[in-house]
């Protein structure tokens, strides 16, 4: 065969389906329609649902959780997951806490905070990389470590007194009813939309998640990806804990009690394989959305935590359930 | 080749278990065609044949797993069906294969009794019969085990033995050995000489597949030799000798056409030097020049798989030099061998080589990103360009580039494979088993294509186990035989026969 007879093979086009229609069939639209149907059911259900200062007081539902949602949503495409968020937050917190009580100003808080929250994500990306941990269950053990380091420190004790400039992330408002956080949440979701969608990067993370070994035999570095996803979960840890701790004025080491297994619903309902390989970004905003309008609706209508925690697992179970048995009994 | 026909050699008896022009068909390939096989009370018979004469796909027939196509089966002279694995074992089939499950929480006697418990007749497990059954078998077969004992207390050895028992344990009366030595010490071989004795004492008739001619002259009554899915030959073992074997095994027409090359190799582009590992290969040593197809003959687990993934950077060696272009280089990873040039196409295609779920364009460019992104940010139009560029050089059939690449089949896979590889534009590629599994269309496309590519000036590491494959394409052959290369063959000295024997030791 000559060389004139294999460059003259058949032309294979890019795509049968455009990406308009790829879209519209997608998760994320399904979700789209959920939110709205909620939001819908919200305004009928209470009068004061659809009035800009509330509406605005229900982002703080949802925007510092979502931040670690996106760095989550990129390890558990990836294959891993951390379940320390929450308690690197009540260490962060901690840290920044004890660091006022040393006269810190606000420029130097955040420096802890963040720099607590890259400190831990190293800790668990080390551990999972290094020695070939699952990292369930080392985050398992770090979610105790950080935590109870928090307990230690603190006793049944709290720190205040944070600055008042520090306020500001928690409760500042940009423009109008814009808060802080929401601009915020903005800004990395579409940080986190660009690096998992756009760059070499995200793609290797897909490429992760699908087959490891196929990724690193095609040159991936597989153990540099991984690190780097767990610095990130820490670091927005850490820029949760900044907000949060601003929010509350105050440290107890209890702080965002059981943020981990919300952080991973959002990302699970927002479309993203828990077994990874497969998710959006555009579908965890979604997600963290229709969860900040469930249980914010709920509170409007003054439906207990412990409901709402029901009903958010019930949501979960059925938008993961409903697609597939709708899939069975077609096919 | 003279054909003897298997009526000549039943003068002895009346095979327990005989196969009558059985045929097995998979979508694209004929896997056995007509076969004749005959098993005699009392008797080992050894099956003979490379990789790929069907001699696997005969012990799942032969156990119920596959169906044949076409064809009988005959037990004791009467025609039968295996529908499940269950109604052979019932028919007084069993198989001791290479890798025969085991549960390492379970004791000795659970484990041979797995699935066929004896039961007392409220119908829950009848305990003190099961152990004493269990240690009958077990002295049986000489081996002294507590039948109690956890499995996961005992040696490699000894659970291969549980593993002899646990065929044992229903009742056989025809035993399948598939490679049944290849994991064993030299010790361990000699026991399990003596217990093929005493089952051939027992009257048992027995199927002895193995490759290594030593023991098959030692212990075999009979041969039997498949090619290519073919009968080739029957008769008793005293009447030939190992060169009779060989030819047996690979006097096959060359009826590939392999596509003419020039074959001058050019300037040295690689060189190997004392590469070790512990426990896999030692002192491996070659150059490598540009245009050169170099190929790696053994028998499988002969280490050459694992000498390629320490150069591509997958395993560390424990010693030796690499050097390309002159320049002597550490490869720790992948990313560092694509770097300096040099790829691997492996041979587990689903694993390793391809990422399933991923569409077909990404899988080509996915080694390739640096080229086709800018600072690290991807632009489509490029990937699609270099993905269609290449894919259509080996001239893929896809609906689309954006389909996902599980979608296609085994032989577009591999094209689609080795266009990633080239899209990286190496110096050095090595393809293992590049055409295992895949139809004759893409393998002729995959071997012309191999030319090309040498004739282009790149140079070509070829792991293959394909004798007409290795022949036809190699410029060299390095044969490896337990981890270390023993002979080097070209030109004239490269024959099937010479490759069959260096590789077998004999």
């Amino acid at each position: 065969m000559s060389l004139s007879e294999h460059t003259t093979g058949r032309h294979i086009p890019d795509r049968l389906r455009s990406p308009l229609e790829a879209r519209l069939k997608s998760w994320e639209s399904l979700l789209l329609l959920v939110a709205i149907a909620i939001f819908v059911a919200n305004s009928f259900a209470s009068p004061y649902f659809l009035n800009a200062w509330n509406l605005s007081d229900a982002t703080f539902n949802f925007s510092e959780k979502a931040m670690i949602a996106f760095a989550m949503a990129l390890l558990i495409i990836a294959g891993e997951i951390d379940l320390s968020v929450a308690a690197i937050i009540a260490l962060a917190s901690t840290a920044m806490g004890a660091a006022v009580q040393m006269g810190a100003g606000t420029p130097v808080l955040i420096g802890v905070g963040l720099g607590v929250g890259l400190l831990c994500g190293a800790f668990n990306g080390l551990l999972v990389t290094r020695f070939g941990l699952p990292s369930i269950v080392v985050t398992i053990g770090t979610m105790s470590l950080f935590r109870g380091i928090s307990y230690i420190v603190l006793g049944d004790q709290a720190f205040g007194g944070y600055p008042v400039d520090f306020t500001y992330f928690g409760r500042g408002y940009v423009f109008w009813v814009i808060s802080f956080e929401l601009v915020l949440f903005a800004l990395i979701a579409v940080i986190y939309g660009i690096v998992l969608h756009k760059t070499n990067f995200g793609r290797a993370i897909y490429a992760i998640g699908n087959n490891p070994t196929g990724a690193l035999f095609s040159g991936i570095r597989v153990a540099r990806v991984k690190f780097i996803l767990f610095l990130l979960t820490g670091l927005m840890s850490g820029v949760a804990a900044i907000c949060l701790t601003s929010r509350l004025g105050s440290t107890r080491p209890s702080i965002a009690f059981g943020w981990e297994l919300e952080i991973v619903t959002m990302v699970v309902l927002g479309g993203v394989n828990i077994l990874g390989g497969s998710g959006t970004i555009p579908g965890v905003v979604i997600a963290a959305v229709v969860m900040g309008l469930v249980t914010f609706g709920l509170g409007l209508l003054n439906v207990p935590g412990i409901v709402m925690s029901i009903v958010i697992g019930a949501l979960l179970i059925g938008v993961i359930a409903l697609p597939r048995l709708w899939a069975m009994r077609r096919g | 080749m003279q054909m003897q026909s298997p009526a000549l050699a039943s003068a002895d008896a009346v095979p327990v278990l005989a196969l009558d022009r059985v045929t097995k068909s998979f979508p694209g390939v004929t896997a056995l065609d007509q076969v004749t096989l005959a098993l005699y009370p009392g008797q080992v018979t050894a099956l003979v044949g490379e990789n790929g004469a069907g001699k696997s796909t005969l012990v799942k027939i032969l156990t119920g797993i596959y169906q044949p196509s076409d064809g009988t089966i005959k037990v004791d002279g009467a025609d039968i069906r295996f529908p499940t694995a269950r109604d052979a074992t019932r028919a007084g089939i069993t198989a001791i294969h290479q890798e025969t499950v085991l549960f390492d929480e379970l004791s000795v006697a659970e484990n041979i009794f797995l699935g066929h418990a004896p039961r007392t007749r409220l119908g829950l497990i009848d305990w003190r019969t099961m152990n004493s059954r269990a240690q009958d078998i077990l002295t049986g077969i000489g081996a002294h085990l507590n039948p109690e004992a956890k499995l996961r207390d005992l040696g490699i050895a000894n659970k291969h033995l549980v593993a002899i028992a646990r065929a044992l344990s229903v009742d056989a009366r025809v035993v399948i050995m598939d490679e049944p030595t290849a994991a064993l010490s030299h010790t361990e071989i000699h026991e399990l000489y003596e217990l093929v004795e005493k089952l051939k004492a027992q009257g048992k008739a027995i199927l002895f597949i193995s490759h290594k001619f030593d023991e098959i002259f030692r212990i075999a009554d009979r041969y039997t030799v498949f090619r290519d899915g073919q009968f080739i030959s029957e008769g008793h073992i005293r009447d030939i000798d190992e060169s009779d074997l060989v030819k047996m095994m690979v006097g096959r027409d060359m009826d590939q056409v392999f596509p003419p090359r020039d074959r001058n190799p050019g300037a040295q582009v690689m060189s190997v030097s004392g590469l070790c590992h512990p426990t896999e290969f030692d002192d491996i040593s070659f150059d490598l020049g540009r245009g050169e197809i170099l190929g790696f003959y053994g028998l499988v687990g002969a280490g050459r798989s694992e000498i390629m993934q320490a150069l591509f950077g997958i395993t560390r060696p424990s010693g030796g030099t690499v050097t390309i272009d002159g320049a002597a280089i550490t490869i720790t990873s992948p990313a560092d061998a694509i770097a300096a040039g040099l790829v691997y196409v492996p041979e587990d295609r689903g694993h390793q080589g391809a990422i399933t779920p991923l569409p077909i364009f990404q899988n080509v460019t996915l080694p390739s990103l640096g080229r086709t992104s800018r600072n690290g940010f991807l632009r489509l139009a490029e990937e699609f360009d270099l993905a269609r560029e290449y894919t259509q050089r080996l001239d893929l059939r896809a609906a689309s580039l954006d389909a996902e690449l599980g979608t296609l089949s085994g032989g577009n896979q591999q094209k689609v494979v080795i266009a990633k590889w080239l899209a990286t534009q190496p110096k050095i590629i090595i393809l293992d088993e590049p055409t295992k599994g895949i139809d004759i269309g893409s393998k002729a496309a995959v071997h012309a294509f191999m030319a090309e590519l040498a004739a282009q000036g790149l140079a070509v590491i070829m792991v293959s186990s394909e004798i007409p494959e290795v022949v036809g394409m190699s410029d060299r052959v390095i044969v490896m035989r337990e981890g270390r290369m023993v002979a080097e063959l070209s030109g004239d000295d490269l024959t099937p026969e010479k490759l069959v024997r260096q590789a077998a030791g004999i």
